[in-house]
């Protein structure tokens, strides 16, 4: 392994996330696993574990991600739209706009050609339009969420969805599966109303190409596919979506002098 | 008023009340020159007249407590043409200040309970809801508000205060006086004029009947030329913030605008912002910055979060970034100049029917822009407040305009002026230092 440089954790609502990297910014070691109750403690054990496990014991850290406030080791603390932009940027090496889909909140980026911020969104108050819309139906719905995507996409039928509520969406699918819907065409419907509240972020931004998507929710290929057909533009992913965040503040930590 | 009520009322208002309030500013200026806590390193100290201004604010509050001794009550809305009532000699009270008062105070919450439990909905204006909690439960931080003989609703802020008017007066069976000023875009027509100064002439003779007295005309001119004059020091202290470092920042603002509101026409008023100006000089003189180490410098648009202001004015410090203007804060100065004490109720007309609120969303852009050439500005905060859709709508377009058209960066933050259940801590400090950010702070 080569030599570690800096580390950089995601402290999200559904999982936490922790990078290392070496000195040129290439990603040598992650690890990812779902977030705890008790997320002071699961930090400090997984700080532990990456630098027993990559030697680095006096690499610098920045945390990012909603739970960010209680890793007491970080040297720095951004905001996940920074580590965001920065991970995606390194990766890409160009502008564009960014879609970040996680956990319990969704954002959009607009990245400039030189790798800044240059405007952005969140979604505010409302699971709707996240990871967790998806994940809550798939449960209801007894299907994996590896899977949901396949199968959204293996049909052309689509059931309206008209509530844009995580909660009553999920009522109305067992209202939908009563009357006799296919499941197929329940999902497709589902990952329409997420995209579309998704693509409405975007234009509220502006579009500017190319269109990148990050997060947990880019590995679902109906999200990818339906919203590059909403917005009509390609959909590029970076290798690792879910680990952007934490990428990105591994390499804000790298410009932190030791 | 009998001699007993006369003794009573001038024994509590003029002699013992003001000994006490004198003293607790006295207290408040000799030991605590910043509060427990303060971040020095990052914000200077807070004003030094802001015991002062608690003593002015308490005296009008300790006024109306024994106010039905002497004086008529009125209640009216926070844009409501006042002018007049004053010279009838009516204590007049503006339930949106006590309702920002509880806010501060971080009472809303509780009294906005009071109204939902009488079935006011959630969805309703969280002053409305704060105010007419405090009405039905008779609780209030103040003490003891005064019941009003008589109430003045002016629809140029919103359409809510003319229902909340009418549930007030159907409660207390008093005269409710509406002044309706049509929605302008950017100036209002002939017309429009004359039809708001026929209406303020026509509430004359209904003030008169509630106060027992006719209207003195000198009367009013001195108390408009009074209000002139609050007006104009205000914008001087505004414009005070055009100085780097700006001397006070949008939360100094924001308390320290309370007499121009209340207590416009009011001679200690005038004396209170002349105060104002000679301590923000010597701020100036001396280099003093609102946010030490300025590096940003913001506006912010719409109602303040009041249960906030502090932890605020951290986050936004902490980093640098100092709010210097503020197109609420600027919607009591900006008219000063068209306010002629020589014709009162020609140039309220005017002054009334062009608050920011009764403009177009258009025209609200327009003095954003302004604002930001004006003070220097890097980037707005937009506070997207659940209560008042007035003043929120079009602040999306908004934003998007300031962004493509003047390329300054502008983030919409969703909240609520009063109501605490509406704010999500972790979201809002989450969106405002990604703005932060952004802005390279």
């Amino acid at each position: 392994m080569a030599a570690i440089c800096a580390l950089g954790i995601d402290v999200g609502s559904t999982t936490v996330k922790i990078v290392a990297i070496d000195a040129q910014g290439a990603l040598v070691w992650y690890h990812l696993e779902a977030a705890e109750p008790r997320l002071e403690d699961q930090t400090a054990r997984l700080i532990e574990l990456a630098r027993r496990e990559t030697a680095c014991a006096d690499a610098t850290l920045v945390a990012t991600g909603c739970g960010r406030g209680l890793v007491g080791q970080a040297q720095r603390k951004v905001t996940e739209i920074t580590c965001h932009a920065r991970g995606v940027f390194r990766e890409f090496s160009h502008g564009g706009t960014l879609v970040d889909i996680g956990g319990q909140d969704s954002k959009v980026i607009v990245i400039t050609p030189a790798g800044d911020v240059l405007d952005f969104v969140m979604s505010d108050k409302c699971a709707a339009g996240t990871g967790r819309f998806l994940e809550n139906t798939a449960r209801r719905l007894g299907v994996s969420l590896e899977e949901m995507g396949k199968l959204a996409l293996s049909v052309s039928q689509e059931a309206s969805i008209s509530s844009t509520c995580t909660v009553f969406a999920e009522t109305e699918v067992i209202s939908l599966i009563a009357h006799g819907v296919a499941l197929e065409a329940i999902l497709r419907g589902l990952h329409r109303s997420l995209v579309r509240r998704v693509a409405a972020m975007v234009r509220s931004v502006g579009l500017t190409p190319p269109l990148m998507l990050s997060g947990g929710v880019a590995w679902n290929l109906a999200v990818r596919a339906m919203l590059a057909e909403e917005l009509s533009t390609p959909v590029v992913l970076p290798s690792y979506p879910q680990l952007m965040g934490a990428y990105g503040a591994a390499l804000i930590a790298r410009d932190i002098p030791s | 008023m009998n001699l007993a009520s006369a003794f009573r009322y001038h024994w509590n208002v003029h002699l013992i009340g003001p000994t006490v309030l004198r003293a607790v500013r006295w207290r408040e200026e000799l030991f605590s020159a910043a509060p427990k806590g303060w971040l020095m390193e990052h914000l200077a100290p807070p004003l030094r007249i802001n015991p002062r201004m608690h003593e002015l604010v308490s005296r009008h509050y300790l006024r109306g407590r024994y106010a039905h001794l002497r004086d008529k009550v009125a209640w009216v809305t926070s844009g409501a043409p006042s002018e007049f009532l004053r010279a009838l000699g009516f204590y007049v009270l503006y339930p949106e200040n006590h309702a920002a008062l509880c806010g501060t105070a971080r009472r809303a919450v509780e009294l906005c309970g009071y109204a939902e439990d009488n079935g006011y909905s959630r969805d309703l204006c969280s002053y409305a809801r704060t105010d007419l909690g405090a009405f039905l439960a008779g609780v209030t931080p103040v003490g003891r508000l005064p019941k009003p003989d008589l109430l003045m609703a002016c629809t140029n802020i919103c359409q809510t205060v003319l229902c909340w008017y009418r549930v007030l007066a159907h409660y207390l069976n008093i005269p409710l006086i509406v002044i309706d000023t049509p929605f302008i875009y950017e100036h209002a027509e002939e017309h429009a004029l004359r039809y708001v100064q026929r209406q303020l002439e026509a509430a004359v003779p209904v003030a008169e009947r509630v106060a027992g007295r006719a209207l003195d005309e000198r009367r009013l001119r001195r108390i408009t030329h009074l209000s002139k004059e609050a007006c104009e020091l205000w914008m001087q202290v505004l414009e005070r913030a055009r100085h780097r470092p700006a001397p006070l920042s949008v939360f100094d603002q924001f308390l320290q605008m309370a007499p121009v509101v209340e207590l416009r026409g009011e001679t200690a008023t005038v004396d209170f912002y002349a105060a104002l100006l000679r301590e923000l000089d010597e701020r100036i003189a001396h280099g003093v910055g609102a946010v030490r180490h300025e590096k940003a410098r913001l506006l912010w648009d719409n109602l303040p979060v009041w249960y906030r202001m502090r932890s605020l004015a951290e986050l936004l410090g902490k980093r640098g970034a100092a709010l210097v203007a503020s197109t609420y804060t600027n919607a009591w100065a900006e008219l000063a100049e068209w306010i002629d004490p020589e014709n009162p109720f020609e140039s309220a007309a005017r002054v009334y029917l062009h608050p920011i609120l009764n403009r177009g969303t258009g025209d609200k852009l327009k003095t954003m822009q302004a604002m930001i050439e004006k003070y220097e500005l890097d980037g707005v905060i937009l506070h997207s407040d659940r209560s008042c859709k007035p003043y929120s709508i079009g602040q999306i377009d908004q934003r998007e305009q300031l962004f493509h058209a003047c390329h300054v960066p502008a983030l919409l933050l969703d909240a609520d002026h009063n109501d605490e259940r509406s704010f999500s801590e972790e979201q809002v400090s989450t969106r405002l230092e990604a703005f932060l950010e952004m802005l390279g702070v």
